[in-house]
């Protein structure tokens, strides 16, 4: 048995997310190749002669064998050219980059709520089994995984903001009262704090709060599910019992020796839930007109524009591979074993 | 297999939470089998006369935009979105039990290519890839069933690979091996069998998944176009009237749409019970 540094497991971890960014590079580089019909002619437009798609088709490289091809796309990417967007006129990296913070902050209000209420209900299930609380987090669980996003945030809306009206109405990330804050970091939340605007803040986060509930629901399930199974699994083990042996109060036990061991499951889990909260956040954003990358993929795909969506593609998975990683990393934080190799 | 329908009695007669579960789904199956022939009106005729009306006698679940009867689209839609679920299911299914169980039988350079394939795939959020392989591929509905069979296949493969792994060596395989049986044969015969049990419970639980795939597709306009009758596109249509008050038409196709979904997921749930009551949480 040898232990590692920290910092040799990071490089290490780091390393290991290579060949999954040169996949991603690869599959999203088929995916632009194999578009429907034509290429050249699409990006010529429907008014273009035979020789402009000729052109086209050169000035794309489309003429050139599939290897050669992919050579220019790499190229082009470590130059950050995504192509240019025909709807919007703008590049698609500018776009992406600056709709991304709106998605960011959505996707992490969402899973702050999702965690922020799992992790206590599983806890709560999993020292009162078979309780009201038990079954109530049980049902939870499997009904949870069985909600479409989208129609979650429509009912919301529906209840909350037609009805009761207690939330303000569902377009974008603020009312038309407001201007947004300065772009420091790009996250609403967090800017309108920073030029000390408490209106603003409040206003941002209203606009947020039924969005992130919406998401947050469908990663609240997964999440509640696994933290009770593992709390379970920690409670009834031998190093607890010896713990409660020997006299250790129950606060301690709980939270020092069983939670910490039965987040293990739960970070593990957090990957998946990425991929869902990933994924729903498009659905999510077009329910609620939010402007960020996932509604500008949307747009796109109805104005059936497609170098945007390649864009927003490979922003996703790559986005999707740096979270993987950093939850790998996180494991290495909170698992005292994993810097150790047999 | 007396035994197996006596313990299949007993979890049903015990759990009345699966019961329900399998009605249900014999139900959702009634209703898309019979399909039109139980709607009580035409799911495309519209009638402007009609238009947005709330839930009445005449009209259980209301009428849309054009007054066309929301309950019989509902109905309608049902074969079309079970249809794409399964399809898309049964094919990463067989294609899943395929190179799974090579990868996990002959190990060595198929299980690091078939390994590294689906690592590629999982890279992805899945959603987004469903996405991006409709954009790629066009949009039609076939498409969805292919995009949907895809982002399933890491699942049935990653499961199948690791059963077989841990039964590799096991006794009744060295035997099935020295009887003379081939490489194929002890595959298709021996090791397969072993592992259906515990796919069937990813099956129920993934064809939820699925039908949930199909619908956010469609909701955002992708495959099923109108004026077909889709859950995700019903409640795509009707997302405009909820603002403004207008709550049937979407209320009743995403209400259904769940019911499904929760439906395949306690099917799953009660089967995972039937098959290794360890597994229970």
């Amino acid at each position: 048995m040898a232990r590692y540094s920290t910092g040799k497991i990071v490089g290490r971890r780091i390393l290991g997310a290579i060949p999954s960014v040169i996949g991603v590079v690869i599959v999203t580089f088929l995916l632009t190749r194999s578009l429907p019909g034509d290429p050249a002619a699409f990006f010529a437009g429907p008014a273009a002669t035979a020789e402009a798609i000729e052109e086209i088709r050169q000035n794309l490289g489309l003429d050139k064998s599939l290897p050669e091809q992919f050579l220019i796309y790499i190229g082009e990417l470590f130059r950050g050219d995504l192509g240019v967007s025909l709807t919007t006129g703008q590049t698609v990296l500018y776009d992406l980059l600056t709709r991304l913070p709106a998605s960011l902050e959505l996707t992490l209000a969402a899973l702050v709520f999702a965690i922020a209420l799992a992790l206590p209900l599983g806890i709560l299930a999993a020292t009162r089994p078979n309780s009201w609380i038990d079954h109530g987090v049980r049902l939870l669980a499997t009904a949870g995984v069985s909600l479409p996003t989208f129609f979650t945030g429509l009912f919301l809306i529906y209840v909350l903001y037609y009805l009761w009206g207690i939330v303000p109405a569902p377009l974008g990330r603020l009312d038309i009262l407001n201007s947004p804050p300065p772009q420091i970091t790009g996250f609403y939340l967090i800017d309108s704090l920073l030029i000390g605007d408490l209106g603003l803040f409040w206003a941002a986060a209203a606009q947020l709060f039924l969005p992130a509930v919406t998401l947050g629901l469908f990663a609240l399930a997964p999440l509640a599910r696994v933290t009770r199974a593992s709390m379970l699994g920690m409670l009834s083990s031998d190093f607890i019992r010896t713990a409660r042996a020997s006299g250790l109060p129950p606060r301690q036990v709980l939270f020092g020796y069983a939670f910490r061991n039965a987040m293990l499951p739960v970070v593990t889990t957090l990957g998946v839930v990425f991929s869902f909260l990933l994924g729903a956040n498009i659905l999510v954003e077009k329910v609620f007109a939010w402007p960020g990358i996932g509604s500008y993929a949307v747009e796109a795909l109805v104005a059936s524009d497609y170098a945007p969506i390649q864009g927003f593609i490979l922003t996703m998975a790559l986005l999707y591979v740096v979270l993987n990683l950093l939850i790998d990393l996180l494991y290495v934080v909170i698992d005292p074993r994993a810097g150790v190799e047999s | 297999m007396t035994t197996t329908l006596k313990h299949t009695r007993y979890i049903i007669s015990q759990n009345g939470i699966t019961f329900g579960a399998f009605s249900l789904f014999f139900g959702f199956v009634l209703i898309a089998v019979l399909g039109n022939a139980i709607a009580p009106y035409d799911p495309l005729a519209s009638n402007s006369a009609i238009a947005l009306q709330p839930p009445t006698a005449l009209h259980w679940f209301g009428t849309d935009q054009l007054g066309r009867d929301v309950l019989s689209r509902v109905i309608v839609a049902t074969r079309l979105d079970l249809g794409i679920a399964v399809l898309a299911v049964a094919m990463s299914f067989v294609i899943g039990s395929i190179l799974g169980t090579c990868a996990g039988y002959f190990g060595g350079w198929t299980d690091r290519i078939v390994s590294r394939c689906i690592d590629t795939l999982m890279a992805f959020p899945l959603f987004v890839l469903a996405m991006g392989l409709v954009a790629a591929l066009g949009n039609s509905i076939e498409n969805i069933i292919y995009a949907t069979a895809i982002i399933n296949l890491p699942l049935y493969t990653r499961v199948i690979r690791s059963e077989v792994l841990v039964r590799r060596e096991a006794g009744f395989v060295e035997a099935a091996r020295l009887t003379g049986n081939g490489d194929w044969r002890i595959m298709a015969r021996h090791l397969f069998p072993n592992v259906l049990p515990v796919m069937m419970v990813h099956l129920s639980l993934n064809m939820g998944w699925a039908i949930l795939n199909a619908a956010g597709l469609s909701f955002i306009g992708l495959g099923v176009q109108p004026p077909t009758a889709e859950w995700g596109i019903m409640v795509a249509e009707g997302a405009t009237y909820i603002v403004s008050g207008e709550w049937w038409l979407a209320l009743f196709p995403g209400a259904v749409l769940m019911l499904a979904v929760f439906c395949f997921n306690l099917l799953g749930d009660g089967l995972r019970d039937l098959i290794d009551p360890r597994m229970r949480t």
